[in-house]
């Protein structure tokens, strides 16, 4: 089973590094997906998981089939003068 | 082992040499000035030996296209006798669709010569995905670790696809919030695996892109019987512009050599709050001018891109200019491509008005595009996040606030970041770094002359006028 799982790599008290106010105040995060090896994909379990490299990393199981959630978005209205803006000038040159 | 933060931290040095083969103590002259062209030579192959092995590996011999169309459009909208020829080096038809296969395929070729099981780097961009294409081609282990989401879980459209992209060539994806504190993980995996670091900054990276600038130089020759007087290089951590610039030379030509970034002012690069508000992950200033002014920052003890050595100009666009030459580009060109490469294009525009006609311009790279880099996914998301898109003039254009998208091409214009500026905010890092700038013997002058790329005189003059 293909699952995402969840760690803490450091706690928001536990960082130290030369960062904004606004990061220092978040926990650091890793999520890592690999093959789940041990444990019950139930969100919140800890479980283990073998990476694609062969890695096992335990951590708290979070989704199976984590999706990647990316799109090509919405056509941008704000962008659809400039084809035929450029296309009549490119006309108009052809036409002297 | 202990492995907190403080412990993988202070064995930084001991896994960095295990994961690279290299003794930078090598070229270090003294506490600041070290021989940059010994470290470059030590990656220890010909550029014709680099031809090589990229070609053999699916990278290099791209195509460059004049943009006709675009050209045209620039000179109708321009004095009389001005408007260079623009041509556009299509590095999307690289085997990873980038330039950054260049950069990822030496370390590859060293990683898997010199007996490492597999290759690790720490990046969010294309060069990714650049490294996961090669480790597939040498049947090497493959892990990048990438700065994706922020506090609420947010991930950036472009860095998801990367992580998409990386998964596609069998990689092991590290997702990990936003902070430096990604250095921490990529020491921490490097010690876990045994693996390669493929760094970004590298002297094997570096001579990578060299081949780009050569090849440029001699495709404008064969086409049109001259070198480009003119290179636009998109600049972010500086290696594209270091490789590029030395191949140009190898090349034999003698091109100015100048950088383009989008223009981020204002936004931190580590601040949680700003990172969604970034349509861009790259090739903007948040990286160009610190990457620039202190190269030192990086994952190796020395930084082999060192942008300051080469860069005769740096010009900025905005994220809008950028937006906008993405679709002319694909609208009068047949060419849908990513953003890194517009943004030099974006400047390339506004810089072919002010050349005469028989002058060449070189945008030397195109990336591919898709789901998530795409401008239609950016501009988008930009809505979601409360960026306010119109069209209009795009100097009322605020970084993170909004996005006006010029109504045609007359409008496009660059701000220029006076390479002066940049040499002197150097010169006041080596101080803060060192406590000193030490110019009585001539190793430190000949290391700061060449670093800044001025003489003797002039470095005189800039210290005198920074301190």
């Amino acid at each position: 089973m293909w699952v995402q799982i969840e760690k803490v790599v450091l706690e928001a008290k536990e960082r130290t590094a030369k960062i904004p106010e606004d990061t220092l105040k978040c926990d650091y995060i890793m999520r890592l997906n690999g093959i789940l090896i041990e444990g019950e994909a139930v969100k919140g379990n800890e479980v283990i998981i073998k990476t694609l490299t062969g890695r096992t990393i335990t951590g708290t199981f979070k989704e199976r089939l984590p999706e990647y959630g990316h799109d090509f978005g919405k056509p941008v209205e704000e962008l659809l003068h400039i084809g035929p803006v450029h296309r009549k000038m490119l006309e108009e040159e052809n036409n002297g | 082992m202990d492995k907190s933060y403080d412990a993988v931290m202070s064995r930084k040095n001991e896994i960095m040499k295990k994961a690279m083969g290299l003794d930078y103590s090598d070229f270090q002259i003294n506490d600041m000035a070290f021989d940059y062209e010994k470290m470059m030579t030590k990656a220890g192959l010909p550029i014709d030996e680099i031809r090589k092995i990229q070609l053999s590996n699916k990278v290099g011999n791209t195509p460059l296209f004049e943009l006709k169309n675009i050209t045209r459009l620039v000179r109708k909208t321009s004095e009389k006798g001005k408007g260079a020829r623009i041509f556009l080096k299509d590095e999307a038809a690289n085997a990873s669709g980038s330039f950054k296969a260049r950069r990822a395929s030496v370390s590859a070729y060293m990683a898997k010569k010199h007996g490492y099981k597999g290759i690790v780097a720490a990046t969010s961009g294309n060069y990714g995905a650049a490294v996961a294409s090669q480790a597939a081609i040498y049947n090497l282990g493959c892990i990048i670790l990438q700065e994706v989401f922020d506090s609420r879980f947010k991930g950036q459209p472009e860095i998801i696809e990367k992580t998409r992209k990386c998964e596609a060539y069998g990689a092991e994806v590290i997702q990990l919030s936003v902070g430096p504190e990604l250095f921490y993980c990529l020491l921490d995996v490097l010690e876990d695996t045994g693996y390669f670091n493929a760094s970004l900054y590298t002297p094997f990276g570096i001579a990578g892109v060299e081949t780009l600038g050569y090849e440029l130089s001699m495709q404008c020759k064969d086409i049109t019987g001259k070198f480009p007087e003119n290179v636009v290089i998109t600049h972010a951590g500086g290696g594209n512009l270091t490789g590029t610039a030395r191949g140009i030379k190898k090349a034999g030509g003698n091109s100015k050599v100048i950088g383009a970034s989008v223009d981020l002012h204002g936004l931190h690069m580590a601040s949680d709050n700003d990172f969604n508000k970034k349509s861009f992950t790259t090739g903007h200033t948040g990286f160009g001018i610190p990457f620039a002014t202190w190269p030192d920052r990086v994952d190796v003890p020395k930084n082999a891109a060192r942008p300051l050595r080469y860069m005769e100009k740096y010009l900025t666009v905005s994220q809008v200019e950028v937006f906008f030459t993405t679709e002319l580009l694909s609208q009068v060109e047949g060419m849908e491509r990513g953003p890194a490469g517009n943004t030099s294009l974006a400047a390339a525009i506004a810089l072919s008005r002010e050349l005469p006609e028989d002058e060449i311009i070189v945008v030397q790279e195109t990336e591919y595009t898709s789901a998530g880099k795409h401008p239609s996914a950016q501009l988008t998301f930009a809505k979601e996040n409360g960026i306010d898109v119109k069209v209009g003039d795009p100097r009322d254009n605020v970084p993170g606030k909004n996005i006006i998208i010029p109504e045609n091409i007359s409008q496009l214009g660059y701000k220029e970041i006076p390479i002066d500026k940049l040499r002197k905010t150097y010169l006041k890092n080596i101080k803060k770094n060192y406590g000193y700038i030490d110019t009585k013997t001539k190793e430190n002058v000949d290391f700061l002359t060449a670093e800044l790329n001025i003489n003797a005189d002039r470095l005189a003059q800039l210290i005198q006028e920074v301190f």
